[in-house]
Order: C-alpha cells, then sequence, then structure tokens
C-alpha cells in the first residue's frame, strides 16, 4: 500500500517523527546513565508542557502573523508590558489590564503595518523598543515590587485533575486558533491574504482590516504568555519576554509553516512548540553547557529544514 | 559633472542624500551644544562609539540588498570579538595572523550562510536565525568567560587620532613630520570604517557580482533570465556581510581590549544593523540602497544617543526617546502611501 502524503502535512509528520526520536535518546541516555527513564513519566512531561505553554501561546500568535508573510518582533516587551501592567494594577482588573494592553500594541502594530505599509520587520521593532522604553520609565529599570495575582497564580502554578491549568489556557487559546483559521472568514482571509494580498484586494477581501487583525490577536497571545508566566514566577520582571521570540518563530516555522505566507498548519505549529520544549529539556538532562546548546539548537533548525523547508528553485 | 546627471543623482538616492544632511546637522548641532564640541577628543570618542554598529550596518546592507535579512550578524561579530580576544597579541607577526584569522572566521561563516542559502534554499531570514546559534555557541567555546588579552598599544592607536597612532609605532617622526600635519586630528576608528567603506565595498559594488546582488533584489527572475550569476552574488553577499560583521568584532574586541560572548549584546547589535540599513535609506524590500547610505544611518542612530549626555536627559527616559525616535523615522516611509497613483501598487 502506497501512502500519499500532502506537501501540507510532510513537515508535520516529519516533525512528529523528530519529537520521537528525541525522546527515544534522551530516555536511551538517561537509562545508560542512571537507569530510569523520567523522560516517558506522565508527570515529568506534564511539567515540561507547563514551561512549554508560555512559548506555545506566544508561537500560536506568532502564526498568525506569519502566515501573512509578516513577523512580529515585538513579542518580548508586549509580553513583558502586559505582565507589568498586569501586577501594577492588581486585583480583578489585572487580567482585562493585560489583555487590553495586548490589543492595543496590536493595534499599533497593524496601523503601522496594513496601513502606512512599513515593512513589519521594522514598525514591530520600533514599537518593541518604544514599550521597552515606556516600561523602564515606568520601573526605573528595576523588576517592579507588585506581586502576581490570585487569578495569575491559578492559572499558571494550579492543577486541576493533576494536569497544570496553563495547559488548558494553551489549549483554549489552541482550540480558538483553530476555529479561526479553519472555520470562519477571518481565517481564510489570512491565508489568502499572505498567498497574495493583490489577488485578495481584488476579490473584494478587506485585507488591510485582516492585516490589523492578524496582528492584534499575535498581541493579544503574547500578553495572555506574559499573565502566565508573570503568575508563574509570582511577579513581573524586566527582560522576561526575551527568551521567546526566536524560539517561537522557529516553532512556527518547523511545524511547517512557510516564513513567507500563504501557507501552514496550526498542529504543525503545537508539534513545532512541543519539539523545542523537548529538545530544550533533553539538552539540560544531559547538562550540555551552553555552547553546545546552542549550536545543537541551531543544527537541528537548519537540519530539518533541509529536510523539508526548501523553496522553489526560481526559473523565470 | 553635468547637471542633469547631478540632478539625476539626486532623484535617484533622495534616500541617503536625505539621511546625509539629517546626519550632518545632527552632528554640526551636536558639536556647537557640545562644551568641548569641534575638538578631537570629541571626535575620538564619538567615533569609538559608532565603529562597531557601522561596520555592522555594512553587513547587514548585503542581505538586505538581495531582498533578505541576516539575523547572524550580531553573532557573527561576537565570534569574531571572541577570537580576536584570544589570538591578537604577543608579537607584531603573531597580532596580524590574529588580525587576519578574526577576519577570516567571519568571512568563511559568512560563506557558510551564503552556502546554506544558496545550495539548501532555505529562506536567508530563517537560516540565519540558526546559523546565529551556532555562532553563539562557537563564541562560547571560545570564551566561555567574559575577558581577554589584546595587545595595548594596538588598543591604544587604533581608538584615538593619527597622531597618536604615529607616535605609538614611531611612523613619521612620531607624528610630526610636516606632510602628516593635515591628518593628525582625523580619528582612526573614522578612518578604518571609511578605509574598509572605499576598498571593500566601493570596487564590490562596481563588479558584475556586485550590480547581480542588486538585480537579484530588484526582481530576481529578470536576473535569472538575463543570465545573470545569482548564486555566486548570493554566496558574495554574504560572505562580504560576514566579514564586515568580523570588522566589527575585531574592532571591538581592540577597543575593549576583551572578548564576550554576550547573547543579549549579539541580539542587540543585530537589531540595530536593520535599523541603521533602514535610516539610511536602503529598502527592506531589496534593490535600492547601499553600505556607504549605512554608514550614515548608522551615525543617525549613534548621534540621537550623543544627544542624550549633552541635553541632560533622564537616563530612564532614554530607550523611550530612542524607540520613538527610530518609530517616527522609519513612519516617513508611509509619505509613499501619498503619492502612489494607483492603490493597487500598495499591494505586493
Amino acid at each position: 500500500m502506497r501512502i500519499s502524503v500532502s506537501n501540507e502535512n510532510k513537515p508535520i509528520l516529519i516533525a512528529s517523527f523528530f519529537v520521537i526520536v528525541i525522546l527515544l535518546a534522551g530516555t536511551a541516555y538517561t537509562l545508560s546513565t542512571s537507569g530510569a527513564a523520567p523522560l516517558l513519566s506522565p508527570n515529568y512531561l506534564l511539567q515540561q508542557l507547563q514551561t512549554g505553554s508560555f512559548l506555545g501561546i506566544c508561537a500560536a500568535g506568532m502564526m498568525m502573523v506569519i502566515l501573512l508573510g509578516h513577523i512580529d518582533l515585538s513579542i518580548p516587551w508586549t509580553l513583558t508590558a502586559a505582565a507589568m501592567t498586569a501586577t501594577a494594577v492588581g486585583g480583578e482588573m489585572a487580567l482585562p489590564t493585560a489583555l487590553a494592553v495586548g490589543i492595543a500594541v496590536g493595534a499599533l502594530n497593524g496601523f503601522g503595518v496594513a496601513f502606512l505599509r512599513i515593512p513589519s520587520m521594522i514598525f514591530t521593532l520600533g514599537v518593541d523598543t518604544v514599550l521597552r522604553g515606556l516600561m523602564v520609565a515606568q520601573t526605573g529599570g528595576f523588576a517592579p515590587q507588585d506581586t502576581a495575582t490570585p487569578l495569575m497564580l491559578f492559572l499558571s502554578k494550579e492543577r486541576i485533575l493533576g494536569i497544570p491549568v496553563a495547559i488548558f489556557v494553551w489549549a483554549a487559546v489552541s482550540v480558538v486558533i483553530i476555529a479561526v483559521l479553519t472555520r470562519t472568514g477571518f481565517g481564510r482571509s489570512i491565508y489568502a491574504t499572505g498567498s497574495s494580498e493583490r489577488a485578495a484586494y481584488l476579490s473584494g477581501i478587506r485585507t488591510r482590516f485582516v492585516t490589523m487583525g492578524a496582528f492584534m490577536m499575535s498581541s493579544l497571545c503574547a500578553s495572555i504568555a506574559g499573565v502566565l508566566l508573570a503568575g508563574y514566577s509570582a511577579k513581573a520582571y524586566q527582560g522576561m519576554g526575551n527568551a521567546f521570540l526566536l524560539p517561537a518563530i522557529a516553532a512556527v516555522v518547523l511545524g511547517g509553516t512557510h516564513i513567507l505566507g500563504g501557507r501552514g498548519r496550526y498542529v504543525g505549529t503545537l508539534i513545532g512548540v512541543v519539539l523545542i520544549v523537548l529538545l530544550n529539556s533533553v539538552l539540560s538532562i544531559m547538562q550540555m553547557p551552553e555552547a553546545g546548546r546552542q549550536i545543537i539548537y541551531g543544527a537541528v533548525i537548519i537540519a530539518m529544514l533541509l529536510v523539508y523547508g526548501r523553496n522553489q528553485r526560481v526559473t523565470s | 559633472m553635468h547637471k542633469s546627471t547631478l540632478k539625476r543623482y539626486f532623484s535617484q538616492n533622495l534616500g541617503v542624500v536625505t539621511a546625509s544632511l539629517l546626519l550632518i546637522a545632527l552632528y554640526v548641532t551636536y558639536n556647537f551644544m557640545h562644551p568641548r564640541g569641534f575638538s578631537t577628543a570629541v571626535a575620538v570618542q564619538n567615533t569609538n562609539e559608532a565603529a562597531a554598529i557601522a561596520f555592522l550596518a555594512m553587513a547587514q546592507t548585503l542581505p538586505v540588498l538581495l531582498g533578505g535579512l541576516d539575523l547572524s550578524v550580531g553573532a557573527v561579530m561576537t565570534l569574531s570579538n571572541c577570537v580576536a580576544s584570544v589570538l591578537v597579541n604577543g608579537t607584531p607577526g603573531e597580532i596580524v595572523f590574529g588580525m587576519l584569522a578574526t577576519l577570516a572566521t567571519g568571512t568563511a561563516f559568512g560563506a557558510l550562510n551564503g552556502c546554506i542559502v544558496v545550495y539548501g534554499r532555505i529562506q536567508p531570514i530563517i537560516a540565519t536565525l540558526a546559523t546565529g546559534a551556532i555562532a553563539i555557541g562557537l563564541a562560547l567555546i571560545v570564551r566561555p568567560k567574559p575577558g581577554g588579552d589584546v595587545d595595548g598599544d594596538l588598543g591604544w592607536a587604533l581608538t584615538n587620532s593619527v597622531w597618536d597612532f604615529a607616535d605609538t609605532y614611531e611612523l613619521a617622526d612620531g607624528g610630526d613630520a610636516w606632510w602628516l600635519q593635515p591628518f593628525v586630528d582625523i580619528p582612526v576608528p573614522f578612518l578604518l570604517v571609511v578605509l574598509v567603506a572605499v576598498c571593500v565595498w566601493v570596487p564590490f559594488k562596481r563588479t558584475v557580482t556586485g550590480r547581480t546582488v542588486y538585480a537579484i533584489g530588484s526582481a530576481e527572475g529578470a536576473a535569472f533570465m538575463s543570465g545573470l550569476p545569482i548564486d555566486r552574488a548570493r554566496i558574495a553577499a554574504f560572505t562580504l556581510g560576514g566579514f564586515f560583521a568580523s570588522c566589527g568584532g575585531l574592532y571591538l574586541a581592540i577597543q575593549t581590549s576583551s572578548g564576550n560572548a554576550d547573547l543579549q549584546q549579539a541580539g542587540a547589535y543585530t537589531l540595530n544593523s536593520i535599523a541603521a540599513v533602514v535610516l539610511g535609506g536602503t529598502s527592506l524590500l531589496g534593490g535600492v540602497g547601499g553600505a556607504i547610505a549605512s554608514l550614515v544611518g548608522a551615525g543617525i542612530l549613534r548621534v540621537i544617543s550623543f544627544y542624550f549626555r549633552i541635553l541632560d536627559i533622564d537616563p530612564l527616559l532614554q530607550p523611550l526617546i530612542e524607540g520613538m525616535v527610530l518609530l517616527v523615522a522609519v513612519s516617513f516611509g508611509a509619505i509613499r502611501t501619498i503619492r502612489v497613483k494607483n492603490k493597487l501598487d500598495l499591494f505586493r
């Protein structure tokens, strides 16, 4: 029997295969050194997914923007700004405030990219710098003294039925994104605009509002991740979002979403996140020094893209 | 130059001409406001702070001209910086070897980037994201902890004025020769940047390979159909980018006499290099601009930060003002949307 795999699903299959390879290699290592297999215990995996949920939510938002052929470099400080304002406001209004920050930043990004037609690469970079400036001016450059609210602590640290709440939040975000991408006109408009903005515009899609909407979703996701991360570490701090930008892009691309837009499935992004999270945890189990981790991290991305991320050769 | 030629030059290079005028205006005003303005000491200090980002801006220009982006320039600079901090010391012969080895490291890494992009057919932005991580990893192996030992004489000579350079190496009567007098007040870092730009970038731009880089950025399909050496130009662009980045790393090592494999610093330099390229008027869509324009952009970026010192602005507000200036500067690109005649031209 011949199994045919569509081009869209090939990256997802290869990435899942690689996830299994990483798990097996990590288990073989731990079995040979300590005789135990912690990587395969559900508790350990859940713990990894709990910390991975922050990256997962960032990547979900980033994917919306990458599907358009744009990129959102303002994620680190959107995340931090949302977390800082949430802890500063405190009380019941903490969560709505953080989400409002996310939506506002997204609207600004979307306006610059869609209406002013500034390349997203540089506009979101500028917004990121401005947000950093606002936060430094606000906090004096130190970690603010405010602590996370009980709700934020609950969302990121508690467990329901033995499963961390953060994973439920990630799952909820994922369900919303899948529904938006596959079941709504907005989602289809994103794919259409990402493939060819001209054609989409000519077929009556209001591409500028689509772009704006995608950027708002990206920033909204970043602010949700900010709220969770602030809850996880019990407070907000400078630079808490820095570690999420590049892995989020990598996760989206490893999951088969085309960096120039128009193609990609959300399941791929999920697997991309799991791949990166597991790779990181296996490397830390092996007590790999930072130098080796960086090299392996880079080599894995290159290797996987060589397998399935290749462009068409230009022939005309 | 014929009048119409001059006019055409200005209309074709509107971005860089505007940026240059802005830089000159900003820098002259700065010197008027500075208590010791127009002195060698101020110029030396300023050019020292601007040299590394100037090299990086040139490094970033080439991939941007192709219509891509190199997210590894900061990391390649860091790698070269760490290599230099280990090798650039000892006898004069060893120092020269160390400098050459540093430049070779960055150039080789740039060539690797180019090969991955060309033969692997991976988008530059994502390929260099990955190779950037590899470069940082290698830098950490070369120098696990910040530190280093770079020849002190060299550090002094290259980070001061021409007179100090001649004085250190007892050239031209220790800097007092009559023919050197018109040049003694020029800061050496400024000369180095100009030297690299004039001796490497300008000749490269005039070759077929250099022209092809522009052609690929404008219309890759057309460049291919015209029989231009696309692959060679791509690899050359990334290789040259690596070379410029390693110049920046080497200079940083000489200036600070140490190496530091700092991930944050590498990221900041990469992002600033993109900002400098855009401020200089090079289009992120490719095909328009040049390394000289990026030097001007890097200059503007640095002069803005010089103002913070003399204007006595609260340090806590500095990042905010920097960001606002960057955002407003790039928003001027929106003027294009008003001038466009057919709305379809907005959408690619």
